[in-house]
């Protein structure tokens, strides 16, 4: 009771906080959809390979889009002393950490999938593909959200923490992106995306389960 | 009862303090003392658990702190040189989210109350960003008065007030030894609690 109680707090001041500053919102928003509509000016109007690579660039675009928004999970909390009293609640940290973690999604993840379908119509996606790529990031986004808060916490007082972030976390993130990716795939070349998004499925169930452990424990070093 | 025993902190190479040994009973004050960089803050964090001790033990209620987490951070609140105030937050929803991630739901007229008490009644829907650094630091205390914490760990409470939040914070540290509580706390200044016979923990290498 009291454990919905402290995430249900945690969820309203993030998601007032987040409503007050919307730009940092709109930013990594924008860079998502900036960043996947490059891919066709750069590889040339042809229809035909644009369809076929539509789904790995929506993917590859919200992995970096994600990584964007990594900088503030717990930095600001870090700087201005509200992780420490977050430490010091009688809550067990993993309740608050996931609970810090689903916020981040909300705020950070669903503006994503949300955009996502827009992208997914530009590079001609057919709309078996498009519904397999709205799912496939409901699934994988998440993950994201869960593997970044351990880079997040690692790196938090630390000079340049935002590429160290990078170099930690994007390697971590290759299996979302590889069943992601494949999935919408399997979507467009008709062989069914069903064996990609059980395996997605399986990681956010997995990273759900352990990650919040692994940000304790850094986040303990790193108050030290 | 709180009890540091043969405590030691080391801090890169450089050893700050050892065998430290210190109690502290309901409604006692206790003053840590030491020049800058002797160690006043460590040791806070350390009582509090941010910090694992280098050797030694805390012990709240005779069990080590580690142990009984919960229930120690449940009767524990901590007053640190940041203020934990967001600046896109106005004062009101501050303390009232602080609180309530504490676990205290309060009401909207005790929250409000508090903040009065401190001298912040005006400006409780401003947001913090146009609080100045001693108004943060009023919204900090008022998060101690609300969420009844049996012992409080105050480091540097007084820099940043004006003389009358001087004058209101250590009666509000006498109200608190009165009700039975404990304090332990860092400071440059002289405090003077009326009726309160502070005990002194000088920090030397």
């Amino acid at each position: 009771m009291r454990t919905m109680q402290t995430i249900f707090a945690l969820l309203r001041r993030e998601l007032t906080l987040a409503m007050r500053r919307r730009g940092d919102v709109l930013t990594v928003l924008f860079f998502f959809v900036i960043v996947a509509s490059l891919f066709p000016l750069g590889v040339g109007p042809d229809t035909q390979l644009l369809r076929l690579m539509g789904g790995g660039v929506v993917w590859v675009s919200a992995l970096l889009a994600a990584m964007l928004s990594l900088g503030r999970l717990f930095a600001n909390d870090y700087a201005d002393g509200t992780l420490e009293q977050l430490v010091l609640t009688p809550t067990p940290p993993v309740i608050w950490i996931t609970g810090k973690i689903l916020a981040h999604w909300m705020v950070s993840g669903v503006p994503l999938i949300l955009v996502a379908p827009v992208l997914g119509i530009q590079f001609g996606l057919s709309n078996e593909a498009l519904g397999v790529l709205i799912f496939s990031l409901l699934l994988g986004t998440p993950v994201l959200s869960l593997i970044g808060a351990i880079g997040a916490a690692l790196t938090l007082g630390l000079r340049g923490g935002g590429v160290l972030v990078s170099l930690l976390v994007l390697p971590l993130y290759i299996p979302v992106l590889i069943f992601g990716a494949g999935a919408v795939d399997g979507a467009m070349s008709g062989m069914g995306a069903e064996a990609h998004l059980s395996l997605l499925g399986g990681i956010l169930i997995l990273a759900f389960m352990l990650t919040p452990w692994a940000v304790s424990a850094a986040l303990r070093i790193s108050i030290e | 009862m709180l009890e540091g025993k043969d405590l030691a902190c080391v801090r890169g190479e450089r050893t700050l303090f050892s065998h430290l040994n210190f109690t502290l009973h309901e409604g006692e004050l206790l003053l840590v003392q030491g020049v800058n960089g002797s160690g006043k803050t460590s040791l806070l964090r350390m009582v509090c658990g941010l910090l694992a001790p280098e050797f030694g033990d805390i012990l709240w209620r005779g069990k080590k702190i580690g142990a009984a987490r919960e229930s120690y951070h449940a009767e524990m609140a901590y007053f640190g040189h940041a203020p934990a105030v967001k600046e896109d937050l106005t004062a009101f929803e501050n303390l009232d989210f602080s609180c309530r991630l504490a676990g205290v739901a309060l009401d909207r007229e005790e929250v409000e109350g508090a903040l009065g008490h401190l001298g912040l009644g005006h400006c409780l829907n401003l947001p913090a960003k146009s609080l100045s650094q001693g108004q943060r630091r009023r919204v900090a205390l008022a998060r101690m008065l609300l969420i009844k914490a049996k012992l409080w760990i105050l480091d540097e409470p007084l820099t940043a007030l004006d003389q009358a939040a001087l004058q209101l914070v250590q009666s509000l540290i006498g109200e608190h030894l009165q009700r039975g509580g404990m304090a332990l706390l860092t400071t440059h200044q002289p405090v003077v609690i009326p009726g309160v016979e502070p005990r002194f923990l000088q920090l030397t290498p």
